[in-house]
């Protein structure tokens, strides 16, 4: 079946169309052949492929046209074309370079923690515990609560030096001892980023257990049985049955992951609005364009934004792509 | 399994039913109609309070239906410059300042209200203090906003841990007297630093009251020919002098601090003094309030000039798309008026009083006796203000605390970054100001 | 006690036969994994319980300079925020409700045609399509922001919630094809060419065999473009005005410049989230085929 769908070219591999078997090109039904039953086959597709380009693609045309004009709001009388003095000033902004730095630390630490601890809390839940439907519920919700809400309790509820959470609970922990001068560190302050990292952690951790959960406890018990009737320990069947078996879920959570927290801006606005080092690009992005009104600067960044997710994503789209072939041929 | 999707999927259908009627029913339009007039302003609590006396006082007079957005200042800024630049005409009204009135109204952004305040006697237009009128005017000499309340920038000190330390505070300070005070009472009672002084990144947060330092300490952004001398010896000196003192006697957290988190620490007694806007002050003695009548104020203070404050107001604009200039006069005259001073006086208490703008207020013995304690000290710090020579050399637009081009709010907000670092120890002042020159280079070409 | 263990896995009907071989008592390793979990599912919830618990202090008490747990316990801030004189809460409430379910509606009924085209009869390159929609996910959202608001000041569409319902249905829709491709593949061909032998066309096959059929998958891809949009706040924040503004743009408007307002915030923000707890809550399962895309079943 896979290598049937593979072939976009498959015009020649019309064929019976048994069980499992999904031509490409008008089927056995035998209705009518050529241009018109492959344009009555696309046609189920093409509202929402026309919706799609029209709402994603036009407004990325104009993010490249405006990107080659001066056209800075606040200057009405100047505006007009500049050539490639945009993409100039971009490449030689050094805040632009810290904040491109930023997106992928901030990405790479927050994607990667929470696939570790995803994957721990995973294992937990695989096994049978009191209460575990309980468990799994208070899992799940930090990624229901609206991220927005979310961080804005953490920045005054949680991270504030004299009223947050942390510090409330450090100086009752050292109060137990009879120390009434607790260190109350500032957790804005002195750790921006991780703060941010923090609540991002927080909010997809759940989304990285549910993803591997499923992924868990979808291996096949034969294989686990075998592993255990030959005696192998919990660790060598980890390791030579559970990982590999994980690979693709690991892959297919680190990516989506990675799709939502490279967009992120409700956390770095609200929590630190991009100071000490926390702005990521779609931060920097957002200032060009409401803060500076520099609407040719903001679409240049937009376009070498762009330009470098195109080429990120070619990358990524051929693993997420592997990943769903196996079902496709079930 | 199945039959409870698709009885969720029923359920869904039907919520979407109700849904697309409340949207045709409500949301629908977006434009203005007739007896409705737009507003965008800032949470400040003046604000807020003026949002709840709206319906049942201005709507109920008139008849005309206010809709307000309400934000914080930050999210105002970005949202009020996109819908004015683009005068995208989702708004008749919005909360700008001295800062942008001026600019704005050059770009033709704006409609004048110099025909209405004109006509309109009972708004009074005189009462309102000259050097506020005057800021709000633009090159034509047309007003083209109506302050709601105005401030300049004064010290307030805990008067009665002063008296327990042995410090007197001068009428007119020093800045060297505040950091000798600061020092001294830093830990005069558990937990409590000297000074709370903003170091929240924005042009209009910690660059505020940093740059009547730098005023006073004879530096400034721009000179005359807009030459940039933000690396200049006195720059530096002032936003060393700032950083060191607020890191060695300032208040925890200081790098995410700005007004609201300086106004919780000086009310909860996490310090003893704080610089910022003279209308913190009617907080501070509002009644609830731990440290009312406790509080000491003082005049900016000041090293190389006479005065130091700054002067802001924020001020009601007008769209120039608005269809529905009369209406949005109507508020606006009503929202700045003396009988609104006095509707707030009389509902809420005279300490919560939008002020700072108009002299009648500080002739009103009602205000005089619940602000005593600060009615005076804050009249002053607004008559001194002086937006046209703030500093030691002449300037090339006005404004005390901000640097009159809308460049300011980038390249304001940009150093005000690299200092927030610098406070929280992430960077030095002299990194801080050498890319802040680098910066004011590139706006500064625009003006040569 | 192995990760291994049968009994430990939860699949009963495949466990079962194992029982017998095995000792059927609780593994001794099961009381530390219980209290680990607990740990750790406690850790997880601890701030939204305590942002339930702020939401039920005064004020003081919330800003206070030590976690006050046992203080005296109030719906004021709940009362405030429904009727506390100052903004109306529901209009961005009922905004989000409309944004959220219109733009939800849209994207299944174009998401289950398109996904008919790419799995049922898959067009020719039906993996290049696939492609391109999940590839406009990878584009920051941030660099159409300005083009956006543009077009919908140049055509009179700011503060307008069709305009934001169209946003979220080109943000949601991607995703959508994807799931319901991979819900759509799993129905057995077999029915569709017994239709199609009937004589039945295209829209009497997606009402009668796959409607029907990929209506779980079509709860779980209605469940994650519900949450998106819900708490979607950048494009909110930037197109809406004082008509259309959405419940985390509201949110927002709670920081104030003065005062103390942790309290109040987090009634707003339990508020806020409590229509994605209730359906996140209520189809766990669901959540998981949907976060992937339906690549996990």
């Amino acid at each position: 079946m896979t290598t049937v769908t593979e072939q976009p070219n498959a015009r020649t591999s019309s064929s019976s169309g048994g069980p499992g078997d999904r031509p490409t090109v008008s089927g056995g039904s035998g209705r009518g052949s050529g241009g018109g039953a492959a344009w009555l086959r696309r046609a189920p597709l093409l509202p929402a492929l026309l919706f799609t380009i029209v709402m994603t693609q036009l407004p990325f045309l104009a993010t490249l046209v405006i990107s080659f004009m001066h056209y800075q709001a606040y200057a009405p009388d100047s505006h007009g074309f500049a050539g490639f003095s945009n993409f100039k000033a971009v490449f030689q902004s050094a805040d632009l370079r810290s904040s491109a730095l930023t997106t992928v630390y901030l990405t790479v630490t927050v994607v990667l923690v929470s696939l570790v601890l995803g994957m721990g809390i995973a294992l937990l839940l695989n096994r049978s515990f009191f209460g575990r439907g309980i468990v799994r519920t208070m899992i799940i919700t930090p990624f229901l609560v609206v991220p927005v809400a979310a961080a804005l309790f953490f920045k005054h509820g949680i991270f504030n030096p004299s009223s947050g959470l942390i510090n409330g609970v450090i100086s009752w922990v050292w109060g137990l001892f009879g120390d009434t001068t607790p260190p109350a560190p500032d957790w804005l302050s002195q750790f921006p980023l991780l703060s941010v990292e923090l609540q991002l952690i927080w909010q997809w951790t759940p989304f990285m257990t549910l993803i591997l959960l499923a992924g868990l406890q979808s291996r096949s018990h034969d294989v686990l049985e075998a592993a255990a009737v030959d005696g192998a320990g919990p660790w060598r069947t980890f390791a030579s049955i559970t990982l590999p078996h994980m690979r693709q879920y690991l892959e297919l959570a680190g990516l989506l992951g990675s799709i939502y927290v490279v967009q992120n801006f409700d956390s770095v606005f609200t929590i630190t609005s991009g100071s000490l080092g926390t702005a990521n690009l779609p931060y920097t992005v957002y200032t060009t364009v409401f803060n500076a009104q520099d609407y040719g600067l903001a679409s240049a960044q937009g376009v070498i934004v762009v330009i470098a997710s195109i080429g990120i994503a070619t990358l990524a789209l051929r693993t997420v792509f592997s990943l769903f072939q196996p079902e496709g041929a079930r | 399994m199945r039959m409870r999707s698709q009885r969720a999927l029923i359920g869904l259908a039907s919520i979407a039913v109700i849904a697309t009627t409340a949207a045709c029913g409500g949301a629908g339009g977006g434009g203005s109609s007739k007896g409705t007039v737009r507003v965008l302003m800032v949470n400040n609590p003046q604000m807020v309070d003026l949002q709840k006396l709206t319906a049942a006082n201005f709507t109920k007079d008139t008849g005309i239906k206010v809709k307000f957005t309400v934000l914080p200042e930050n999210d105002l800024r970005d949202k009020a410059s996109q819908e004015f630049t683009n005068q995208s005409n989702q708004y008749d009204v919005a909360t700008l300042s001295n800062f942008e009135i001026p600019f704005y109204s050059n770009n033709g952004w704006l409609a004048s209200m110099q025909g209405y305040s004109d006509k309109d006697t009972s708004f009074d237009q005189a009462d309102v203090f000259p050097s506020m009128s005057k800021s709000l005017t633009g090159k034509d000499g047309k007003i083209y906003g109506e302050p709601f309340y105005g401030e300049s920038s004064f010290l307030m000190y805990r008067k009665d841990v002063f008296k327990k330390a042995g410090i007197s505070m001068p009428e007119k300070p020093t800045w060297d007297q505040v950091a000798a005070a600061a020092a001294k009472v830093d830990g005069a009672e558990p937990g409590m630093k000297g000074i709370c002084l903003r170091g929240q990144p924005g042009w209009g947060e910690v660059m505020a009251p940093l740059t009547t330092v730098v005023n006073t300490f004879g530096g400034t952004w721009f000179e005359k020919d807009w030459t940039p001398k933000v690396d200049a010896p006195e720059f530096k000196a002032a936003t060393n002098f700032y950083v060191n003192l607020v890191r060695k006697h300032g208040e925890a957290g200081a790098p995410q601090s700005g007004f609201t988190e300086c106004l919780n620490a000086l009310t909860q007694g996490k310090v003893a003094m704080w610089y910022d806007a003279t209308s913190a002050a009617g907080s501070l003695e509002a009644s609830g309030s731990p440290v009312a009548g406790k509080i000491g104020y003082a005049q900016a203070p000041v090293k190389d000039t006479k005065s130091a404050g700054w002067l802001y107001a924020w001020s009601w604009a007008i769209e120039k798309k608005s269809k529905n200039t009369d209406n949005a006069w109507k508020f606006v005259s009503w929202a700045s008026s003396k009988k609104y001073e006095e509707l707030v006086g009389k509902e809420l208490g005279w300490s919560r009083v939008p002020a700072g703008k108009r002299a009648s207020l500080y002739a009103n013995p009602a205000y005089q006796k619940a602000a005593g304690a600060f009615a005076q000290p804050t009249l002053t710090a607004i008559e001194n203000a002086n937006p046209v020579d703030p500093g030691v050399q002449p300037r090339p637009t006005v404004g005390v605390q901000f640097v009159d081009i809308p460049e300011f709010t980038d390249l304001g907000t940009r150093v005000s970054q690299y200092i927030s670092s610098a406070i929280a120890g992430k960077g030095s002042v002299d990194d801080a100001l050498k890319r802040g020159q680098g910066l004011a280079e590139t706006v500064a070409d625009k003006y040569r | 006690m192995t990760t291994t263990d049968p009994a430990t896995t939860n699949d009963a009907p495949v466990t079962r036969p194992t029982a017998t071989r095995r000792p059927r008592r609780r593994p001794r390793g099961s009381a530390i994994t219980g209290l680990a979990a607990w740990a750790v599912g406690f850790t997880f919830v601890l701030p939204v319980l305590w942002m339930a618990l702020t939401s039920l202090h005064t004020e003081a008490d919330a800003g206070a300079g030590r976690p006050q747990v046992f203080a005296s316990l109030t719906f004021a801030n709940y009362s405030d925020f429904f009727s506390g004189g100052g903004a109306d809460p529901w209009p961005p409430i009922i905004n989000s409700a409309t944004a959220a379910i219109l733009s939800t509606l849209l994207v299944l009924v174009l998401a289950v045609p398109a996904a008919y085209a790419l799995s049922v009869k898959p067009i020719e390159k039906w993996t290049d399509v696939m492609f391109f929609f999940l590839s406009t996910k990878m584009l920051p959202m941030v660099a159409g922001l300005l083009p956006v608001y543009l077009i919908a000041q140049k055509t009179g569409l700011l503060d307008n919630i069709t305009f934001l319902i169209l946003i979220y249905t080109a943000m949601n829709l991607p995703i959508a094809v994807w799931m319901m491709r991979s819900f759509l593949a799993e129905i057995p061909p077999a029915l569709f060419e017994a239709a199609e032998i009937d004589g039945a066309g295209l829209v009497t096959i997606l009402r009668k065999i796959v409607v029907p059929l990929s209506a779980p998958g079509m709860a779980a891809t209605a469940l994650i473009c519900f949450i998106f949009s819900w708490n979607e706040l950048l494009f909110a924040k930037s197109l809406t005005g004082t008509v259309a503004g959405t419940a985390p743009v509201f949110l927002t408007s709670f920081v104030t410049s003065q005062g103390l307002f942790l309290a109040q915030v987090s009634a707003a923000a339990i508020v806020v989230s409590l229509p994605v707890l209730i359906a996140g809550f209520a189809a766990q399962d669901k959540l998981v085929q949907g976060l992937s895309l339906g690549a996990v079943k």
